[in-house]
């Protein structure tokens, strides 16, 4: 995307070479076989491996951190290009801990990370002990949380402050197995008296003060666009070289205007998702995100369903990858709040403001 | 896939100091209650409001300003057009001149057409309507069968134009005329002029449409002569001038902003506590405006860089559109009402009534969304 566009910024030459690089990586490494394998619950070694080598976990921690740097909406970019590709590794995840623990703290962390909790009513307590701190709930359906090295959960003293602790996987333990319709690992933390060294807890920045739900949400939405592509790329290539009645299937209008609605869909998706990815860092993040997750959520139902239609009984096989992509959006759109939880947080937003003070939220003041 | 371009609109500082200025303007008729805001919308045409804004400097904005203009950026246009929709401004007077009659005398006619025409488009003094249906020619626009025949004095007319809004009302027509073959792709021998409804030999008759309203006509031209420097273009360069201004005709944010006013009162009407399903309702639909705003907005400044994203516009109209239609089912659903066409008691029930009365049109006019799709898929590679 946007790849005819001049660079502006010298940041701009900065990120579309890692958004190049990044897009020729995943095509090297994230093959049918590989992707396969980690279905079964092999962790892909090879393709975090590369993934690390690249520097992608680090895209968004600033650079007097070690980090790349990039700016926020290129990053989210990047997530979008994982999205389309489906590396089955917590990149998006790792990218946002690494760049949220490297704020709070100043340092940077290698490795794979995972944040808790995720869902949208979970809490988890904290509490300052003479040998370090002690965390205190249950976290669910944590992404990779069993494969990540460590979880960065956020969680709140009595004082209502928001703290967060980086917790080595090792001091995790009775993680129940479960996975979301990708087979991507989303098991269920029990913190109940897991005990952190101070070393490892830092005040939350503003950034996630109120916790992972709009971060998630926003790294969920780019995925969400770039899967949407790939399943339209697939849909496309197949209606052109599938041939039912003597004409490819493209060339029916039934099939054509059932593809341009799809289209429809995605592209009313990547804008939404475009103006939250330009959002980050400022006091429209909020609205920005919500609009995003619950807008392209809403777009996934109709692109997979159309795709999958597309494809006939060929696209309901293991064998063809279709299902990578749509298996992913059946489980992206429910995680950090459905369309349902977020048109209702916007609903109430608006209404709460009255109906004239919707339109500058719409185009500015 | 074609990727789809949305990039951030940087909207340059004097399209921000226009939205200013529109705003202030937009008050002032309201406080002076020159329009109904609730029963109001871009289709309604009211001649008073429209001397007012071209006077104010909100029309042909673009032009140079020999002819008028004020040669602003494309993008100061935008934001004047976002701003009377969102206000539920009666522009429709002036709207198809200012969108795509004027723009293309501009581009295309003769001097003599520029000089007469464009100052009085901008003073909001000369009003323009679209001949290009035609009773056999709807959604297959090559099927035109006017015809116009070259004379010693110019071009003789014949034939007949339908659903011509406010023909009874406008100065002017631009009409879609076969002067030639139609060539192999029917595209060929087709040619535009400027019609002056003032003359002889062009006969206007009503159509009513099912809200009661009158908007439509039928125009019937029995040898009506134009001149030969009222021909916009070239001669049977009609069918790509007609196609390369659709990008502009497409994504511009009348395409799903039409029924706006609906929303602020639906808004208005639940109240700041709305039940649950209030709240997910209007929050998917705002969700919705949002993205296609963005849609709108990005592709305005692409088409101010010179770009033709004619699939993406195709898609703002697609999109937005059917956004337009589904705002009246929805909201009639989660406040108990009865649409109404004149309860002056109940502001939202006549504006669902009037909205609900003028939907199926949204889907229709300036390219059925069949028409569209099929743009979409030729953009998606499939045609």
């Amino acid at each position: 995307m946007s790849a005819n566009v001049m660079p502006v910024h010298p940041e701009a030459d900065l990120s579309s070479i890692v958004l190049e690089q990044a897009d020729r990586l995943f095509r090297g490494e994230v093959t049918k076989e590989r992707m396969a394998e980690a279905d079964r619950g092999t962790w892909p070694s090879a393709i975090w491996a590369a993934v690390q080598q690249a520097g992608l976990p680090l895209a968004l921690t600033a650079e007097q951190h070690g980090g790349v740097g990039l700016p926020p909406a290129d990053a989210l970019h990047l997530i979008r290009r994982a999205g389309y590709h489906t590396p089955p590794v917590p990149l998006a995840e790792t990218m946002i801990a690494a760049a949220l623990w490297a704020e709070a703290s100043g340092e940077a962390i290698a490795g794979t990370l995972s944040l808790a909790p995720v869902g949208v009513s979970e809490v988890i307590s904290i509490e300052r002990g003479s040998g370090g701190y002690t965390l205190r709930g249950t976290a669910q359906r944590v992404p990779w949380a069993t494969q990540v090295d460590h979880v960065l959960v956020h969680a709140y003293d009595a004082g209502a402050s928001p703290w967060l602790a980086l917790v080595p996987r090792p001091s995790l333990q009775d993680a129940k197995p479960r996975t979301n319709l990708a087979n991507e690992p989303r098991e269920t933390l029990t913190l109940d008296g897991v005990v952190v060294r101070e070393a490892a807890v830092r005040a939350a920045p503003a950034s996630c003060a109120g916790g992972f739900l709009l971060l998630g949400a926003a790294i969920r939405a780019q995925q969400m666009v770039g899967a949407m592509e790939r399943c339209l790329d697939y849909a496309l290539a197949y209606a052109m070289e599938r041939e039912q009645f003597g004409r490819p299937l493209g060339r029916f209008q039934a099939v054509q205007h059932m593809l341009a609605d799809a289209a429809g869909q995605y592209a009313a998706a990547a804008a939404a998702a475009e103006v939250a990815g330009e959002a980050y860092g400022t006091d429209d993040f909020a609205f920005a995100t919500a609009v995003a997750k619950a807008r392209v959520g809403e777009a996934t139902g109709k692109v997979a369903e159309v795709c999958h239609q597309v494809h006939g009984a060929m696209g309901f096989t293991q064998e063809h990858p279709l299902h990578f992509a749509t298996r992913r959006l059946w489980s992206w759109r429910d995680e950090f709040g459905h369309e349902t939880f977020w048109q209702e947080r916007i609903g109430r937003m608006v209404c709460s403001a009255g109906g004239e003070a919707l339109w500058p939220k719409l185009v500015g003041k | 896939m074609h990727a789809f371009q949305f990039d951030a609109p940087h909207l340059p500082p004097e399209a921000l100091g226009a939205r200013h200025r529109v705003r202030a303007f937009l008050a002032a008729e309201r406080d002076a209650k020159a329009f109904s805001q609730h029963r109001s919308s871009w289709s309604i045409f009211d001649e008073g409001f429209t001397r007012r804004a071209g006077a104010a400097g909100f029309i042909g904005v673009t032009w140079p300003k020999e002819y008028g203009g004020q040669a602003q950026s494309s993008l100061v246009r935008f934001v004047i057009t976002q701003e009377m929709l969102g206000a539920g401004a009666p522009c429709f007077a002036h709207w198809i001149a200012d969108r795509q009659s004027g723009p293309q005398i501009l581009r295309h006619g003769s001097e003599r057409a520029k000089r007469l025409l464009l100052p009085r488009i901008c003073r909001g003094e000369c009003y323009f309507g679209i001949g290009m249906s035609e009773p056999n020619s709807g959604s297959d626009l090559a099927a035109v069968r006017t015809r116009a025949v070259k004379q010693d004095a110019g071009w003789v007319i014949n034939g007949s134009k339908i659903w011509t809004s406010n023909a009874h009302r406008v100065h002017y027509l631009i009409a879609l005329v076969r002067t030639g073959d139609a060539g192999a792709d029917r595209h060929g021998g087709l040619t535009q002029f400027i019609i002056d409804m003032s003359q002889p030999g062009v006969t206007v008759r009503p159509i009513h449409n099912l809200a009661g309203g009158h908007e439509f006509n039928e125009v019937v031209f029995q040898d009506y002569l134009v001149a030969d420097d009222m021909m916009v273009g070239a001669e049977g360069q009609g069918w790509s001038m007609v196609t390369g201004e659709l990008a502009f005709e497409r994504s511009g944010p009348d395409r799903f902003l039409s029924d706006y006013r609906l929303m602020v009162e639906l808004i208005n009407r639940v109240g700041p506590t709305p039940n649950q399903q209030q709240a997910v309702e209007i929050g998917r639909l705002v969700g919705h405006l949002a993205a296609l705003q963005r849609m709108s907005a990005s592709i305005a400044v692409l088409l101010d860089q010179g770009k033709s994203p004619n699939t993406e516009a195709a898609l703002v109209k697609d999109v937005g559109t059917a956004f337009e239609r589904e705002l009246p089912e929805i909201a009639r659903k989660l406040v108990p009402v009865e649409a109404s066409l004149n309860d002056p008691e109940d502001v939202f029930a006549e504006t669902l009534g009037h909205v609900t009365l003028h939907a199926p049109s949204f889907t229709l006019r300036g390219g059925t969304r069949e028409i569209l799709r099929g743009i979409i898929a030729r953009g998606l590679g499939l045609r």
